[in-house]
């Protein structure tokens, strides 16, 4: 859910600060004060700190627990938290068929989808840059693919590019000339000749791609313009008057203006892109070699009923997710842990 | 304009900055039509089925308008209607969503106007690390915690109630919630606030006569904000509801409509992904001007 819900962060703003932000000043006050400011402060926040070990924290905890032991639903009344911890549900993971592919997959997916996500939102940034009547309104619009609820436009993309009645096949048959409809997202490959050369595309995984993209943009897209507004005019002013072009503008003054924004914008959507559930289940519901680790998640839990081997799949999306992320800080991070 | 330049004599006849002035003054307005088209489409496409006939649709696919006379609105009627006439029960899947929202929405704010308010005013003890717990909680991917809620909720026989549900979307929303209105607080001078001690409020009257009233644009966005993730949610509304039809909600109630062994048409799925779709429609436009400003909060600072 948190990937399609919360566009931003919560201790930090996830697009950086120039510095840190401004603390109220205070009058240094007596100790009894400021014990008793203590005690309130703990107080008011209390009951969100319980709600989210409650229901986030201990639930990780237990999770881990949970992968090392051998628990199936219908056993579930007799596991205990101290049960046999043993290595078969990571051995069974691993070794699963298609394990491989469905990382790889997974791993296209949120590579190409995050990218796709940022260049359109910056397009769109930079189309909507100057003013123009109706702006504010075209921006909103730019919004709802981003707003609306997943299983309604889930729907209307698979309605569109349905192979029977969709109206993408009706206008690239009328229009465009295909001999016979495309089946967008149950087709897994489909060969195309190019001079003489046959290359098989991956369909239906460049279609959830593309839904990918068309639905996450706007978040990108409403970064980036807040980052555009701060920009301040003076240093375009000055560019303009030394004779810059347009291209020579937006590569010299905005692109470095917008390059924190953008590497914060592709760690926290590759993060949400990796782990997404909803967009691939009720596209292709995994099928057409777009199979994604969650869904996998999704399947050993209640296809199979399997609570040890789900655990297991969870984790291991865990730990490949840190060990990626981690490396991008590693190399690309140097500029963003100062606003972190 | 460019016209006038093109015959001045002194200018040479190509310039890099004259050609991309005005390539791009092109391309610029291709771009918009194109994002337009693209963002608004299937949204259009979505209300046109819905209101054409099934007949229709089939051997006409490629229609992009609907003529007046082939109106049919027969697709609501049975996408809301109950399942004891035929419908799907759309209706009841409305209600139920309505009320799981609005009970994330109350329980929402009720931890996090507090919680927020002492994030951003008041010093004690790890406020710094609850600020991390909190970012932490908001990157978590969902998928993960979704297996251990499952199995606890399994197991304490709570899954398939809408309470446990309510209490998953808190968990979900506290965290950007407390973000948001934290930025709002911090908006407001603290000399206001000092002022009314001076004049012997005690901190909890500061913050409900003083602070809460001030913030209350933040707050009702910030509800609109829940209501929104808590309506569109589907993932653990999935994990828990789907085995009790009567606790569905809208997005469950859609997602399940061509799981069943009777084949739906179209256009009742188009009509059902209307309904789903209009409540958020309407708040987004009724609250947009404010929301982004709450969610990129601290971007413009930059």
């Amino acid at each position: 859910m948190t990937s399609t819900t919360t566009p931003s962060g919560t201790g930090t703003s996830p697009v950086p600060l120039g510095g840190p932000s401004p603390r109220p000043k205070r009058i240094p006050k007596r100790g009894a004060m400021r014990r008793s400011e203590a005690r309130t402060g703990a107080a008011l926040i209390a009951p969100t700190v319980i709600i989210v070990l409650a229901v986030v924290v201990l639930p990780i905890l237990w999770s881990v627990s949970l992968a090392f032991q051998r628990v199936r639903l219908i056993s579930l009344r007799s596991a205990g938290i101290f049960g046999n911890y043993v290595l078969d549900n990571f051995v069974h993971v691993v070794t699963a068929p298609g394990f491989v592919d469905t990382l790889v997959t997974t791993l296209v997916y949120s590579v190409f989808g995050t990218a796709a996500s940022i260049a359109f939102g910056l397009v769109a940034t930079l189309a909507l840059r100057k003013k123009f009547r109706f702006r504010g309104f075209v921006r909103s619009v730019m919004l709802l693919p981003y707003v609306a609820p997943v299983v309604a436009v889930t729907f209307v993309w698979q309605t569109m590019l349905s192979p029977q009645f969709g109206i993408i096949n009706y206008w690239g048959q009328h229009l465009l000339g295909w001999t016979k409809p495309i089946a967008f997202l149950s087709e897994k490959s489909s060969d195309v000749s190019l001079f003489g050369l046959t290359i098989p595309i991956p369909t239906a995984l460049i279609m959830v791609i593309l839904f990918e993209a068309w639905r996450q943009f706007p978040f990108a897209f409403l970064f980036l313009t807040a980052r555009m507004q701060a920009i301040p005019a003076s240093l375009e002013e000055a560019a303009l008057v030394d004779g810059a072009t347009i291209s020579q503008r937006f590569r010299y003054i905005i692109w470095p203006q917008l390059l924190p924004t953008i590497a914060v914008l592709s760690v926290l959507r590759f993060i949400w892109t990796f782990t997404s559930f909803d967009d691939i289940y009720l596209l292709t519901g995994g099928g057409a070699g777009t199979e994604v680790i969650s869904v996998r998640v999704y399947q050993f839990l209640t296809g199979r009923g399997d609570i040890g081997l789900a655990s297991a799949q969870a984790l291991v999306i865990a730990i490949v997710l840190a060990v990626l992320v981690g490396i991008y800080l590693k190399f690309f991070g140097k500029r963003e842990e100062d606003y972190t | 304009m460019t016209t006038a330049r093109a015959t001045a004599p002194a200018r040479p006849r190509f310039s890099r900055d004259r050609f991309e002035n005005r390539f791009f003054g092109v391309i610029r307005w291709v771009v918009i039509a194109l994002l337009i088209i693209a963002t608004v489409f299937p949204f259009y496409y979505m209300g046109l089925l819905s209101v054409r006939g099934l007949g229709d649709v089939l051997n006409n696919p490629g229609a992009l308008w609907v003529a007046i006379g082939d109106l049919s609105f027969n697709a609501y009627t049975r996408a809301l209607g109950s399942v004891a006439d035929g419908g799907e029960g759309f209706l009841g899947f409305m209600r139920n969503s309505a009320l799981l929202a609005l009970g994330t929405v109350a329980l929402t704010l009720l931890v996090s106007i507090p919680g927020s308010y002492a994030v951003s005013r008041l010093r004690f003890f790890g406020r710094r690390q609850i600020s991390a717990l909190f970012l932490a909680v908001y990157l978590f991917p969902s998928i993960l915690l979704a297996v251990p809620l499952f199995v606890f909720f399994t197991r304490v026989g709570l899954r398939g109630s809408l309470v446990a549900v309510i209490l998953v979307y808190v968990s979900q929303t506290v965290a950007v919630s407390i973000y948001m209105l934290r930025n709002y607080f911090e908006t407001i001078p603290v000399s206001l606030e000092e002022a009314a001690a001076l004049d012997g409020a005690s901190r909890l009257g500061i913050m409900r006569r003083i602070s809460l009233p001030l913030a209350m644009p933040a707050i009702v966005v910030n509800g609109l904000f829940v209501f929104m993730v808590a309506w569109n949610e589907f993932l653990f509304a999935l994990l828990f509801l789907v085995d009790k039809r009567d606790q569905w909600t809208v997005s469950l109630g859609l997602s399940q409509l061509t799981g069943n062994s009777i084949e739906v048409p179209t256009t009742v799925l188009m009509a059902a992904s209307v309904i789903t779709t209009i409540p958020i429609i309407i708040i987004f436009f009724a609250s947009e001007r404010l929301l982004t400003e709450g969610l990129t909060g601290g971007a413009e600072k930059g």
